[in-house]
């Protein structure tokens, strides 16, 4: 492609940012700081309310959590169906399946849980009957913990599709040449395979705590804003719920914003030193 | 430093078979060329030494101790591969020290000894370079450092030269037979370049379809192949099949002179061997000369201080060709199309068996 051109495809999108974000952006910190008589700092001081800190607990516990869960647990399911002498069938299997259950959320993923996991749900009661009471022993599909089991649903195959090529693009003969100087798997996987893998971890890690800290409707499908996560106190400022402000919304938003903000300031750094090697630094 | 010995290895992927009953005994110190066509089942070899393979049958030995059983990390063998097998993520000289690393060595003793292979290879300059930043020779230099620096008994080298350009690779081939000989480590090199192999080995091992056809010295291999498959794969010149009657081989109705038929039974089916810088060439002029053979100038093939000619046997189609080497200006009077006096000394073309010919008359 010729220069022009680049620039004009470069340029587009540029415009689509800035008109669908940039802009919104700035509308949104402006009014969180506006009242009726001009600038205050009001409604960024009632983000320290009980309701809004409890919100803002639960939405990082749930998004770290969940994307923990994720690149852990998918990351290990990737490296098992990529390992040489697994079967290829499997390899299409997971990956297939993966892209249906990744973009499985909102009131579909929450009634499947509801009625596997729920009070009444299928595995709940399969498991009482060999005498294992989940709700006795303290698990309830609508606090915290299950809002991260359900999340996780969609978070491993997620993890599962982004992180497949980085693993595959791990060459044999790395893992080879470390076997043949002496090398456990372990120290393989410590000295070289993890330390290659590190930026793309680190990139699916912060594309999974987006997804889960802008997650809404799977939420409240489950929990109907019983646990308040700052997007579902968001929607109830908006839909009129609560007598609120709208600049109170505003005002959340902009704390969202600060916070993704912040954790791909940590992870860009986090990203510089872990791939030092590359080519690109 | 040790022997090594290959014992009757045989191999099979998905029920064919890629080695079959293969032995080779190595020397200590000695640098071996595995030698072959693409996919006769070299890497296969090389890595069945290695232990990412195991042999269906047959052991491996080192220094007269079977090592079949043994995982790759416990055979205390250095291996190079083809190419970009440096970890992306280390220095030079943190890929050098990660076998002694690994070994829980002490840090010290670790730099202290890549930085002396790092010298042996004459990259101590670069040693803080990643792999990105290295050239493809100085890449494989490096993988040379790596494998020597836990002093492996045996060096594996799968065709390590193969991805760089011609003038790094003759320079880098020179190197590595100067370090082999200075460590004194046994080493396997494989290739398919014959040129590679005839100049840096002790023995070359030629093979073809998973078995070793000969094993020997270059300049045996070179002047004596044991079969036509050696002398077609090895260097160049001409195989023709014909019959062995006395003192001459009855290649389509011509008898060509060669002493060495007369060991064959007559009326043998054998393949003569002639090289291209013993056929001389002469301009016809009346009588064929006792010995001479008339024969049709193809094409020249200009290789600098030598030209290269291809002959055809007049009345054979085409279907027999040999070369001779001219120097170049000589090279000019003999012109394609026109009909030449080709001569050799009777002792220089090589009579072999015909190890095919029963398969092709049925
Ligand atoms: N893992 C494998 N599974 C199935 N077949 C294999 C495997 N490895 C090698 N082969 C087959 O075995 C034969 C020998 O392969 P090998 O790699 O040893 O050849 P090679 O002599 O090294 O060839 P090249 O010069 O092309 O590297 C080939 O026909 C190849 O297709
Ligand atoms: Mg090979």
């Amino acid at each position: 492609m010729k220069a022009p051109v680049a620039w004009l495809f470069i340029g587009a999108f540029l415009a689509v940012c800035a008109t669908f974000l940039v802009a919104p952006t700035a509308m949104l910190a402006i009014q969180a700081v506006t009242g009726e008589d001009g600038f205050t700092l009001a409604y960024i001081e009632t983000l320290g309310q009980y309701r809004y800190r409890v919100a803002f607990e639960h939405s990082l516990y749930l998004s770290l959590a969940s994307a923990t869960a994720g690149v852990v647990a998918g990351g290990l399911v990737a490296f098992a169906v990529l390992k040489p002498g697994a079967p290829a069938w499997l390899r299409s299997l997971v990956t297939s399946f993966s892209a249906v259950a990744a973009n499985f959320a909102g009131v579909p993923l929450a009634f499947a849980f509801i009625s596997t996991l729920g009070t009444l749900g299928l595995l709940t009661m399969l498991l009482k009957r060999i005498g294992l009471d989940l709700y006795d022993m303290g698990f309830s599909l609508f606090s915290i913990t299950g809002l991260t089991l359900t999340y996780s649903y969609f978070q491993i195959p997620l993890m599962v599709i982004i992180i497949t090529p980085a693993i595959a693009a791990l060459r044999p003969s790395w893992r080879e040449a470390a076997e043949i100087l002496g090398a456990t798997p372990g120290q393989y996987w410590r000295h070289v395979g993890l330390p290659v893998l590190a930026p793309s971890l680190i990139a699916a890690w912060i594309l999974l705590f987006g997804n889960a800290f802008s997650a809404y409707a799977t939420a409240y499908a489950l929990t109907s804003g019983n646990i308040g996560l700052v997007t579902t106190e968001i929607s109830a400022v908006l839909s009129g719920n609560v007598a609120a402000d709208p600049q109170i919304g505003a005002a959340l938003s902009v704390g969202m914003i600060v916070v993704m903000v912040t954790v791909l300031a940590i992870s860009t750094a986090m990203t510089r030193r872990a791939s030092r090697w590359t080519a690109r630094s | 430093m040790a022997t090594v010995e290959v014992n009757r290895v045989s191999k099979s992927f998905a029920g064919r078979q890629v080695l079959a009953d293969l032995s080779l005994t190595m020397g200590e110190g000695e640098l071996v060329c595995l030698l072959g066509p693409s996919g006769c089942g070299k890497t296969t070899l090389l890595r069945i030494i290695a232990g990412f393979i195991p042999p269906e049958s047959g052991r491996v030995l080192v220094a007269g101790k079977d090592v079949t059983a043994l995982s790759p990390s416990a055979r205390r063998m250095g291996m190079v591969f083809q190419a970009y097998s440096l970890f992306p993520n280390m220095t030079a000289l943190d890929n050098v020290r990660f076998g002694p690393r690994v070994a829980g060595r002490p840090k010290s003793e670790q730099i202290a000894r890549a930085g002396q292979l790092l010298d042996l290879v004459g990259l101590s300059e670069h040693a803080d370079k990643y792999p990105h930043q290295l050239s493809g020779g100085q890449q494989q230099r490096v993988a040379l450092a790596r494998a020597l620096a836990v002093q492996p008994q045996v060096l594996l080298l799968d065709e390590p030269l193969s991805a760089l350009d011609a003038k790094v690779r003759v320079q880098l081939r020179e190197e590595i037979r100067r370090i082999q000989r200075e460590t004194g480590v046994t080493t396997v090199l494989v290739t398919h370049d014959q040129e590679e192999a005839l100049s840096i080995s002790d023995r070359v091992a030629v093979m073809n379809e998973g078995r070793l056809l000969q094993v020997a010295s270059p300049s045996t291999i070179y002047r004596e192949p044991s079969c036509g498959f050696v002398a077609r794969f090895i260097g160049s010149g001409a195989v023709l099949r014909g019959v062995a009657e006395g003192h001459s081989v009855r290649v389509a109705n011509l008898a060509l002179p060669a002493s060495a038929a007369a060991a064959h039974v007559h009326g043998a089916a054998v393949e003569m061997f002639i090289r291209p810088e013993n056929v001389r060439l002469q301009p016809m002029n009346g009588q064929l000369p006792p010995g001479a053979v008339g024969v049709e100038v193809r094409e020249r093939t200009f290789l600098g201080s030598l030209t290269r000619i291809r002959l055809t046997l007049p009345g054979t189609d085409d279907q027999f060709s040999l070369w001779a080497d001219l120097a170049s200006e000589q090279a000019e009077a003999f012109i394609p199309g026109s009909r030449v006096v080709a001569q050799w000394d009777e002792a220089a073309p090589r009579v072999m068996p015909d190890a095919d010919a029963g398969l092709r008359n049925g």
